[in-house]
């Protein structure tokens, strides 16, 4: 093998430095994260401090999961996530269909308007609504506002995937004599599984991690995780081992799917550049 | 009278230090993830061993909960028993105070904004640097081109529309955000950190002053509507201009 000139090496040095450094902020709060769930309170709290927890303690994930509460906040946040992922799904797919084989151009337009608009202008005429209705009390108002963000990222998706599809294979469809439902479901719909997945995932994950809806709208008993764990804070200040424990758990299924699904979040990503909140 | 609401906010002075602040807040927060994302993109172009992972890495910040990341700032951001200040006095630094003190908030906050969002800039310009054209490089090449030079007169220009996209979509995220600033300080202290979007949400589910709530959105949404035209124009103008 022959020897790198030692400009190059240097070179080579100085780029992986680089890349650490851009990395490794993004790495060291999760493991700090991850150190604080697996410590106990005076190691959290330690100077000089404890990195490396020693031994390895799974009491403060015990006290989170003792909270008979917790439990009860993440079904709620699993029903309501999967619930607004589906019709996300169920009303984002076709019309992304349409949008993208009409040329509706001014339709998308109008998702983007949703994408721009701060959460909290909807909150307040919904949050009335709902009062007014008798809504509040139920998971319904928090799964219907994640609607405005499942929504449009599903549509938003599906449109580039749509538009990326051959007319051809659907043509042929139609002049074989199927209606345009048929060609959507059985020519246009398996092919467009990849978007189908990358808008599965987005959606969840939007709906997942979603804050602000819930803090608004969610009483005792219908709070999601991330209203949980900040509720948390506020009440129980220096228990840190449990806190970290509680956020590791919440973000940890966001985290995997990111994990496992990353090619697909960031084919969705760049798309639209998209984002909920 | 049907404006009482809207003269209300003209003389309010805690309105306006909000806006101020989060025109403070939006400038940090666009700017610097911009510069980092753009300078995330060119190395992630690069190939390199543990590419892939190291990108995983990088972009985990803009999916993990907010809320649950916020958490973990807030406690490495306490003054006595917070890893930061910890770390810092390790090396002699002296302490700051972080989110508990006036004139440090927003630059606090801008920095977790930062750490979360730089990922989305870099995915943004990735996905314009994927799609420039080879011949370019190679004719700079011939024409004994330096890297930088190749960079500053070639990927920047034709990179800047996929940049603009990114400034456009960060100024929105920045002027909208919540999560993060209402987990940490919730504003305060006192009100060194109140946006205008906090400021809202105290107003119409603290206060429960929906009327004035909802003058103060009609007025943010005009802010928003206005700068992210202003950029879309700008975009257009400089389009022109390269042509």
């Amino acid at each position: 093998m022959r020897a790198k000139p030692i400009r190059r090496r240097l070179n080579d040095l100085a780029f992986g430095l680089s890349v650490l450094m851009l990395v490794s902020p993004a790495a060291l709060v999760f493991l700090w994260m991850l150190s604080l769930s697996l410590k106990n309170e005076v190691d959290n709290t330690a100077f000089p401090p404890v990195f490396i927890p020693n031994p390895p303690t799974l009491d403060n994930f015990r006290a989170v999961f003792e909270r008979n509460d917790f439990l009860r906040q993440t079904w709620n946040s699993v029903v309501v996530s999967f619930g607004a992922t589906g019709i996300a799904l169920l009303v984002g797919i076709p019309a992304g269909y349409g949008i993208a084989k009409m040329r509706a151009t001014k339709a998308a337009v109008l998702i983007l308007i949703a994408r721009i608009t701060p959460g909290l202008s909807y909150l307040i005429p919904l949050f009335l609504l709902f009062q007014w209705i008798g809504l509040t009390g139920t998971l319904w108002p928090i799964l219907i506002t994640h609607l405005v963000l499942t929504v449009p990222i599903a549509v938003w998706v599906m449109i580039g995937f749509f538009e990326g599809q051959p007319a051809e294979l659907e043509e042929a469809a139609l002049v074989d004599g199927a209606t345009i439902w048929q060609a959507f479901r059985y020519v246009a719909l398996p092919l467009a599984r990849p978007g189908i997945t990358v808008a599965t995932i987005l959606a969840f994950i939007f709906s997942w991690n979603n804050f602000i809806f819930a803090v608004v709208l969610s009483g005792r008993e219908t709070r999601t995780l991330p209203v949980a764990v900040n509720n948390m804070l506020t009440f129980e200040q220096i228990s840190w081992g449990p806190l970290s424990a509680a956020a590791l758990l919440v973000t940890l299924p966001v985290v995997v799917l990111t994990l496992v699904a990353q090619k697909q979040i960031v084919a969705g990503l760049t798309q639209g550049g998209v984002k909920g909140g | 009278m049907g404006l009482a609401n809207y003269q209300r906010l003209v003389g309010d002075a805690r309105f306006h230090d909000s806006i101020l602040r989060t025109l403070y807040f939006t400038s940090l927060a666009v700017v610097i993830p911009v510069v980092l994302g753009v300078a995330a993109a060119l190395a992630f172009n690069r190939k390199f061993p543990l590419r892939g992972l190291a990108r995983t890495i990088f972009i985990l910040p803009m999916m993990a909960t907010p809320v649950a990341v916020a958490l973990v700032w807030t406690m490495m951001f306490h003054p006595q028993l917070g890893v930061l200040n910890r770390i810092l006095s390790q090396f002699g630094i002296p302490p700051s105070l972080w989110v508990y003190d006036a004139s440090t908030v927003i630059p606090t906050l801008v920095m977790v904004e930062v750490w979360h969002w730089t990922p989305l800039v870099m995915l943004l310009v990735l996905g314009g640097l994927a799609s420039l054209p080879v011949d370019p490089y190679e004719a700079a090449k011939i024409d004994g081109a330096t890297s930088w030079q190749a960079f500053r007169y070639i990927t920047l220009p034709l990179l800047a529309p996929f940049i603009m996209v990114a400034v456009i979509i960060r100024t929105i995220d920045a002027l909208k955000a919540f999560d993060t600033i209402y987990v940490i300080t919730q504003g305060g202290p006192g009100t060194a950190s109140e946006t205008i979007n906090i400021f809202l949400y105290l107003n119409a589910f603290a206060y429960y002053n929906m009327g004035y709530a909802s003058a103060v959105v009609v007025v943010f949404f005009v802010l928003i509507i206005g700068l992210a035209l202003l950029l879309l124009w700008s975009r257009e103008r400089f389009k022109d201009n390269v042509r």
